[in-house]
């Protein structure tokens, strides 16, 4: 229920209401906790509201900061 | 996003990890306070080796099926075995609670009655929709990443006039549970990992007063095993320089200022009072009830339920301990025993985030069990 795993938005029928691809299944999702949600977006859905859209560009500094600590130990 | 499973990035963290913990003064104990982070920890065998690393994680209150106390389940017992014409509507792991009167699953209900499990307190509404006839009951069990979708929830319900929907609502307030735990002070934490979707809603403001009133440190992390271990090294360097702080680890989905709209429904909806906790008992302003003026989609007050304090756990069972973090789960001596996922004797073997079945799962080979 509380996986941490993104579901990416397929389709927003009105501001409150659309459905998502979630591991290759199609679920209906409340989108009515957050503010704005398009397509394509990325969100966390727990039992069955979006509570928060991934935020892309601090997903790439945390991979960033995870090859940087590989990388010194491997010197 | 592989690096966040990648098994060379985790040996990598792990040295990081080994290095600091010689600085910091032993035992180190990091508490994870969400049954999801349990899951990872051992799913991915961290448990293990972060304690050849010299960190020994502790599960905590972090599974809400588990620290809702059996008096909830025994007034929907009470609901859908005595009274005609109800629909319980449930999450799945609350229905296989055991307590003195059974539990749900294996309850008879009253003449036209039914248990119905669902996985969303939408579906629960639309059950009051369908049936317009029966009187709809959905058991609200959650913590702060729940509590937002039940109150928008009745909030709907309010909006529709659905009278023959209620909601028995246990909702669960994280920060005033982990000033309990400090302040017994025997589960002598060195540092916690903070639940990464309950700081989706609430945000870091409500951790502060742990950094600052009882020095300890913390990070709220995300779900994959590297999500734990940078966490973990970020509490330990906290540690280390003495300057305990709140870290966010998990900044692709958590914003430091929380979910304004899910807090906004929630205080629209609901207020604090005082609530028990199974293992750890009464804390004050520690749970959420629907607002007075909603008391007609108040199960409590809608069906007079007396939900009183005080029913005890199965004989044995040890949850309250393995919930307060004083004992590991092979600490009962029911665990795997008597007490295994298919008949289980307390909600820590139920439900799929409570520290028994996780450990059960992941470890019994490793405990020699
Ligand atoms: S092993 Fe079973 S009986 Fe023992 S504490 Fe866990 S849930 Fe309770």
């Amino acid at each position: 229920m509380c996986l941490g795993i993104p579901a990416k938005v397929t389709e927003v029928e009105n501001s409150r209401q659309g459905k998502a691809d979630y591991l290759g299944a199609k679920v209906r999702v409340d989108f009515s906790l957050l503010e704005d949600v398009r397509p394509g977006d990325w969100v966390i859905i727990h039992a069955g509201f979006a509570i928060t859209k991934l935020n892309e560009e601090e997903a790439q500094e945390t991979l960033a900061l995870l090859r940087e600590i590989t990388g010194s130990q491997g010197e | 996003m592989k690096e966040l499973r990648d098994k060379s990035v985790t040996r990598a963290l792990l040295k990081k990890i080994e290095k600091k913990t010689p600085r910091c003064r032993p035992p180190v104990r990091i508490m994870e306070v969400c049954g999801t982070h349990t899951m990872t920890i051992h799913r991915y065998g961290l448990k293990s080796m972060l304690e050849n690393a010299g960190v020994e994680m502790v599960s905590g209150p972090g599974c809400p099926v588990c620290i809702t106390p059996n008096e909830f389940h025994e007034a929907c017992l009470d609901l859908v075995t005595q009274r005609e014409g109800m629909i319980l509507a449930s999450f799945g792991d609350m229905t296989r609670v055991p307590t003195e009167k059974g539990s749900l699953q294996t309850a008879v209900p009253a003449p036209a009655s039914r248990v119905k499990i669902v996985y969303s307190p939408d579906e629960a509404l639309n059950l009051a929709r369908q049936n317009p006839d029966k009187d709809v009951v959905f058991f609200g069990v959650g913590f702060e990443t729940t509590i937002p979708a039940i109150a928008l929830t009745v909030k709907k319900a309010a909006a529709e006039r659905l009278a023959n929907f209620s909601s028995l609502s246990a909702l669960w307030l994280i920060p005033p549970a982990l000033r309990a735990i400090l302040e017994a002070g025997d589960a002598a934490i060195s540092g916690f990992l903070y639940p990464g979707h309950v700081s989706v809603i609430i945000g870091l403001e409500p951790y502060r007063f742990v950094a600052e009133e009882f020095r300890v440190p913390g990070a709220v992390a995300g779900f994959e095993p590297n999500d734990i271990l940078l966490a973990t090294s970020a509490i330990l360097d906290q540690i280390v320089e003495g300057k305990p702080r709140v870290h966010l680890e998990y900044a692709r989905v958590v914003d430091p200022r929380g979910n304004p709209i899910a807090r906004a429904v929630m205080e629209e909806m609901l207020e604090p009072r005082d609530a028990f906790w199974r293992g750890l008992g009464r804390i004050p302003l520690s749970g959420l009830a629907l607002k007075d003026r909603y008391g007609g989609f108040d199960a409590r007050v809608k069906h007079g339920l007396d939900i009183k304090a005080g029913s005890t756990d199965l004989p044995g069972c040890r949850c309250g301990e393995v919930l307060r973090g004083l004992i590991p789960p092979p600490g009962c001596s029911l665990f795997g025993k008597k007490c295994r996922p298919d008949s289980p004797l307390g909600p820590c073997m139920v439900s799929i985030e409570g520290a028994c079945f996780i450990t059960y799962k992941y470890d019994r080979r490793r405990e020699g069990g």
